[in-house]
């Protein structure tokens, strides 16, 4: 399966990527008028098994290593390169998809290619099937990066820090009265908790949880802050605001008791049943609160037990 | 069931969510009180309301709800539609009233999320 589809990709950046893309462009160049017995130190000097013939800034020809040993073989004379090289030069244009290079190296069966430029025929660079090969294993390479980045997602997080005990401290400010962006908070926090990969019935408490507490910061206060802790296995939600606080604490845990004004009530919040819903979706609840200086809620939810259940029922 | 028989059984205008119509929907919820919503419904509920403030988007969102339907005909402003759009909440409106919504729903088998079985 993976196989296939490595070749695949192979086979779509053959066609999507050109000769230019992976052609070396410094290139080691003689003129016709070098002398074969300089060619030898100049193929050993640049490590390279041939090199293009240029005369004023044209391709004139192609001479390789082979060339160099039959004239060797053959110990003739010294002579210019011009005598020796291949005329008809058989060459790539930069725009050229890699699949025809491709076809066209098993063709013939040279070792390299020049490359120039389709308009004036100036000689851009050269071309080897190793050059090919590098430039596909880098496009696959940059290709397989950007596909790991978007790839990741935050749930990796806690796998990936080292540490003896990790924790993620989110805050988000609510705005007391602000009705029109009830519920903003809590809607934030879900989305992050789903990028971290919790468990979606913990997130479902947490949301719910924190829900209330938003409502209930935007109904009766002037505003506060939810502070939420995220462990691997643990979440702590704080709600603190600075007033108006509680008088009666044991008053308000009592289900259906609300103090809520009657527009609060019409939109289907306000009932007395907020922090009787934050208790259920809890594991634990804390709660504080001071007339005049305002109230702390401490919600504690824990996925150690499985976290399975939809909202933690009061037995 | 699916939303398409939820709509043909209240006689429901499809107010967003056209495409979600295959949608299925294994129980359902009716309140006026959103804490209720809260505490009772289940993932993938429909609820049946007759509110049509935004927080009923929002309490929808949080809950994990599958679609909403307004009964007694009572139409969501802009906001609300737009909140559901972005957080791809159907919506559905009859202009039954609530207890004849509910009633026909279990009728024909929908059952409550009390009902439901968690797993």
């Amino acid at each position: 399966m993976t196989q296939d589809k490595k070749i695949t990709k192979i086979q779509e950046l053959v066609y999507e990527m050109k000769v230019g893309d992976v052609m070396q462009k410094n290139v080691i160049t003689v003129s016709s008028q070098t002398p074969m017995n300089k060619l030898r130190e100049i193929l050993r000097e640049n490590r390279i098994s041939g090199t293009p013939v240029i005369d004023r800034g044209k391709l004139v020809g192609i001479i390789s290593l082979e060339d160099f040993i039959k004239w060797l073989a053959d110990r003739e004379q010294d002579c210019v390169i011009g005598d020796k090289m291949t005329r008809d030069v058989r060459t790539f244009y930069d725009d050229e998809p890699l699949v025809q290079a491709v076809s066209k190296f098993e063709q013939s069966g040279f070792g390299r290619f020049p490359v120039i430029n389709r308009q004036d025929g100036k000689p851009l660079g050269i071309v080897t099937k190793r050059d090919i090969i590098e430039g596909l294993l880098k496009k696959m390479e940059i290709d397989y990066h950007e596909e790991e980045i978007h790839r990741y997602r935050a749930s990796h997080i806690f796998e990936d820090i080292v540490a003896d005990e990790t924790a993620l401290l989110l805050q988000y400010d609510v705005m007391g009265h602000d009705f029109k962006r009830a519920g903003e908070s809590a809607s934030r926090l879900k989305a992050t908790l789903r990028r971290l990969g919790l468990h979606p019935q913990i997130i479902r408490r947490v949301t719910i949880a924190t829900y209330e507490a938003e409502m209930n910061l935007i109904i009766y206060t002037d505003g506060g802050k939810i502070l939420v802790r995220v462990e691997p296995a643990d979440i702590l939600v704080e709600v603190m605001d600075s007033g108006p606080g509680i008088a009666d604490v044991k008053k308000v845990l009592q289900p259906g008791y609300s103090t809520a004004p009657e527009w609060v009530r019409d939109l289907g919040f306000g009932a007395g049943m907020g922090l009787n819903n934050i208790q259920k979706c809890a594991d634990k609840m804390d709660f504080t609160s001071v007339v005049g200086k305002g109230t702390s809620l401490k919600i504690y939810i824990s996925s150690r037990n499985g976290g399975a259940s939809e909202i933690k029922r009061n037995s | 069931m699916n939303l398409r028989n939820i709509k043909e059984i209240l006689e429901a205008e499809v107010i967003l969510g056209a495409d979600f119509l295959h949608k299925n929907i294994e129980m359902a919820c009716g309140a006026d009180l959103m804490s209720d919503v809260l505490t009772s419904a289940k993932t993938g509920a429909l609820l049946l309301t007759g509110l049509i403030n935004p927080q009923v988007v929002r309490t929808a969102e949080m809950a994990e709800l599958g679609a909403i339907c307004f009964v007694r005909g009572k139409q969501p402003g802009q906001e609300t539609i737009e909140l559901a759009g972005s957080k791809n909440i159907p919506l559905l409106g009859t202009s039954l009233p609530m207890f004849e919504s509910c009633g026909r729903l279990y009728q024909k088998g929908l059952i409550g999320c009390s009902e439901k079985l968690e797993v």
